[in-house]
C-alpha cells in the first residue's frame, strides 16, 4: 500500500502534463470537443461512485447537481461576469449544499426510495429554470465567451485542459476518501447501517460528507458547461441521461475501486462519441442503455471484476455465491 | 390575477378525472413495486409502448379502447417475462438487487425509448375515435368526451383490480406473497410463479393504460418520463400496495396538478408531481394507507 501512494501521484501528474501537451498540440479542435465530454463523464461517474459505490446510495439526481452547477455558473457570468475559476468553485459550493440537504434525506429513505426522491429534484431544478426568466427561462440563453487566456490557441482546448484537471481532482478526492478511515466507514454502512452505527462509526457524519463532496464534484463538472455550448437551455441539462450515464459508468467499470468509474466512463463516453459520428446521435443513448443491460446482467462487477476474473480465474469461479 | 370560484371549480373537476387517469396509470406500479417489491422504473416507458402498440392498431382502424384490450394478453406475456428475467438474474442470486435491479430498469426504459425513436421518429402520435375531441356540456362547463372515457376505464380497471386481490384465491395468494413469502412457501404454494402472475397482471394493465395514455393527448417516445414521477408519486403517496389508495392519491396529484395548472400555468405543472413525491417521502414515507 505504502508503495502505492507515490506511483498514483506520478500518474496524476503525468495525466495533468499529457492533458496541457495535448491542448497545445495542433490536433483537429473536435478532438478536444469530444474529449471534454468524456473527460466531464470521468468527473460524474467518480463523483456518483463516492456516494453510489462505497455507501451504497443509489443517487439518480446527477442530472440535478450537474444542471445546477451550470446554471451556477451562467447566473454568476450575468450578473458579474465572473471568471470561469469562480463559476466553478461557486457551483461546488452551491451542489454541495444541496449534496448536504440530499444527506439529510438519507436519514429517511433507503434503497430505492433514496433513488426516487433524487430523481424528483431533478424535475423539481428543472421547472424551477423553466420559469427562471434571468437564466433564459424555457428557451434558453446564448452566451459570448471572454477570450481565451494564454496559451491556449481555442477556448474549447482551455477548457478541455480545465476538464482534465478537475478530473484529476475528482479521482483523487475519491481515491483518498476510499483509502481512508472514510471509505472504511462507508463500506461499512453499506452492508449494515445499524451494524457499522453500533459498532462506533458515525454513519450520519459520513453519509453527509459523502453527499456533500459527491454533490459538490457533480457541480464541478456541470459548471463549464454554459461556456463549452455558449449556450444553456433547462430541458438538455437537466436531462434524465446525465444521470444514467453517471451510473452507468460507475457500474461497467467497476464500482468497488476509485479506478473503476474513471474506466467506465472513458470506454462508455467514448463509445458514445464514436457513436454519435458515425450513426446518429439516437443510437449513442441506446449504447448506454444495452451496455447498462449487458453489464448489470453479465458482469454485475464490471470491467474490474472481468479482469479480476481473468487474472485469478480460481478464486473467484469456484467461491462465487 | 383575479382568483374565481367558477375557476377553481372547473380546475377540480378537470382535477378529479385527471387523477382518475393518474391512478389508472400508476395500478400496475402499484401491483408490481408495490406488492412484490421490484424496482420497476421501467413501468412508464412500457406504458408508452402499449400507447403506441395502440396507435398502430390504430392505423388498422381499430378504436383505441378495444386496442387496448386486445393488447392486454401479449403484454401479460411480456410481464411474465420480464419477471422471470428479473428473477433470473437478481432476485435468486440474492446480492445487491437494490442496485443493480434499478439500473437494469433503467436501461430496459432506455432501450424502449430509444427504439421507439428509431421505428416512430420523435414526433408527437395521436389516435382518432369519435369520442376524441367532442366535450360533453354539463351546466356551464365542458367535459372533453376523451377524459370521460379515460376516468370510466380507470375507476373500472382500479375496481376490476381491488376486488381480484380480495376475492379470488390467486389475488389473495398475490397479497400474501407480498407480506410473508416464507410463509407462503411453507403452505405448499410457489411464491415465484404467483410473484410471475401478478407482474404478468401489472404489465397487461400496463397496456391499457397506454392506450388512455394515447386517448387522453398526443404521446413522443420520451413522455414516460414525466410519468415517471408521477406513477412513483401516486404508489407511494397511496402506501406501498394499496389500491384503495392508489385511486385516492391519484385523484390528490391529479386535483393538485389541475389546480397549479389553471393558477401558475403549464409550465410549473412538472413539478407538482414530483414536489409531492419529495414531500411524502419526507414526512410520511410509508404512505396514506401504507402496509
Amino acid at each position: 500500500m505504502r508503495r502505492r501512494v507515490p506511483r498514483f501521484w506520478i500518474g496524476a501528474a503525468a495525466t495533468v502534463v499529457l492533458a496541457a501537451i495535448l491542448s497545445l498540440s495542433r490536433i483537429n479542435e473536435y478532438f478536444f470537443f469530444a474529449g471534454y465530454a468524456v473527460l466531464q463523464f470521468v468527473v460524474l461517474a467518480t463523483a456518483w461512485n463516492i456516494l453510489g459505490g462505497y455507501a451504497g446510495y443509489v443517487n439518480f439526481g446527477t442530472a440535478a447537481f450537474f444542471g445546477i452547477g451550470a446554471y451556477t455558473s451562467v447566473f454568476l457570468f450575468t450578473a458579474l461576469g465572473a471568471p470561469l475559476l469562480v463559476q466553478i468553485v461557486a457551483a461546488a459550493v452551491v451542489t454541495g449544499l444541496l449534496g448536504f440537504g440530499t444527506g439529510l434525506l438519507t436519514l429517511r429513505l433507503r434503497g430505492i426510495f433514496y433513488s426516487i426522491a433524487t430523481v424528483a429534484i431533478i424535475y423539481i431544478a428543472e421547472t424551477l429554470m423553466v420559469n427562471w426568466r434571468y437564466v433564459g427561462g424555457a428557451t434558453g440563453l446564448q452566451l459570448l465567451r471572454p477570450t481565451v487566456m494564454f496559451p491556449f490557441a481555442t477556448y474549447t482546448r482551455m477548457l478541455f485542459f480545465i476538464m482534465a484537471v478537475l478530473a484529476v481532482v475528482a479521482v483523487s478526492i475519491a481515491r483518498y476518501i476510499e483509502v481512508s478511515w472514510i471509505g472504511r466507514g462507508l463500506r461499512a454502512l453499506r452492508d449494515t447501517e445499524e451494524g457499522a452505527e453500533s459498532s462506533g462509526v458515525p454513519t450520519l457524519r459520513l453519509k453527509l460528507l459523502a453527499c456533500t463532496v459527491s454533490g459538490a464534484l457533480m457541480g464541478v463538472a456541470g459548471a463549464p458547461l454554459p461556456m463549452y455550448l455558449s449556450f444553456l437551455e433547462p430541458a438538455s441539462t437537466f436531462s434524465l441521461n446525465y444521470s444514467v450515464v453517471a451510473l452507468a459508468a460507475a457500474i461497467i467499470g467497476g464500482t468497488s475501486n476509485w479506478v473503476g468509474p474513471a474506466i467506465g466512463a472513458i470506454l462508455l463516453a467514448s463509445m458514445q462519441q464514436i457513436v454519435t459520428v458515425t450513426i446518429s446521435s439516437e443510437m449513442n443513448v441506446l449504447v448506454v442503455g444495452v451496455m447498462l443491460v449487458v453489464f448489470v446482467v453479465a458482469a454485475p462487477d464490471g470491467v474490474l471484476g472481468l479482469i479480476k476474473k481473468l487474472t485469478r480465474p480460481r478464486a473467484t469461479a469456484g467461491g462465487a455465491p | 390575477m383575479t382568483f374565481s370560484f367558477d375557476l377553481l371549480y372547473e380546475a377540480i373537476v378537470f382535477g378529479i378525472l385527471l387523477g382518475g387517469f393518474y391512478a389508472a396509470v400508476s395500478i400496475g406500479l402499484s401491483v408490481a413495486f408495490g406488492l412484490l417489491d421490484v424496482p420497476y422504473v421501467a413501468h412508464p416507458a412500457i406504458m408508452v409502448l402499449g400507447a403506441y402498440c395502440t396507435y398502430v392498431l390504430g392505423g388498422y382502424g381499430w378504436d383505441p379502447v378495444l386496442a387496448g384490450l386486445a393488447l392486454m394478453p401479449p403484454f401479460f406475456l411480456l410481464g411474465i417475462g420480464i419477471y422471470r428475467f428479473y428473477y433470473e438474474t437478481f432476485e435468486k442470486r440474492g446480492t445487491d438487487t437494490g442496485v443493480r435491479g434499478l439500473a437494469f430498469f433503467f436501461g430496459v426504459a432506455f432501450i424502449v425509448e430509444i427504439c421507439l425513436v428509431l421505428k416512430f421518429g420523435v414526433d408527437q402520435r395521436l389516435v382518432d375515435a369519435s369520442y376524441i375531441g367532442n366535450s360533453l356540456k354539463l351546466g356551464g362547463m365542458r367535459l372533453p368526451l376523451r377524459m370521460l372515457v379515460a376516468f370510466g376505464i380507470a375507476l373500472a380497471l382500479t375496481a376490476g383490480l381491488t376486488l381480484y386481490l380480495s376475492k379470488t384465491f390467486t389475488g389473495r395468494a398475490i397479497k400474501a406473497v407480498a407480506q410473508d413469502e416464507a410463509a407462503l412457501r411453507l403452505m405448499g404454494a410457489d411464491p415465484v410463479r404467483i410473484k410471475q402472475w401478478a407482474f404478468g397482471i401489472a404489465t397487461a394493465v400496463t397496456a391499457l393504460a397506454g392506450a388512455m395514455l394515447i386517448i387522453i393527448g398526443p404521446v413522443e417516445p420520451m413522455t414516460d418520463r414525466i410519468y415517471i414521477g408521477r406513477t412513483f408519486c401516486v404508489v407511494v403517496l397511496a402506501g406501498l400496495g394499496s389500491m384503495t389508495g392508489t385511486l385516492v392519491a391519484g385523484l390528490i396529484l391529479g386535483i393538485s396538478e389541475s389546480i397549479v395548472l389553471t393558477n401558475f400555468g403549464a409550465s410549473w405543472a412538472p413539478a407538482v408531481a414530483f414536489g409531492l413525491l419529495l414531500v411524502v417521502l419526507g414526512i410520511r414515507p410509508q404512505g396514506l394507507f401504507g402496509r
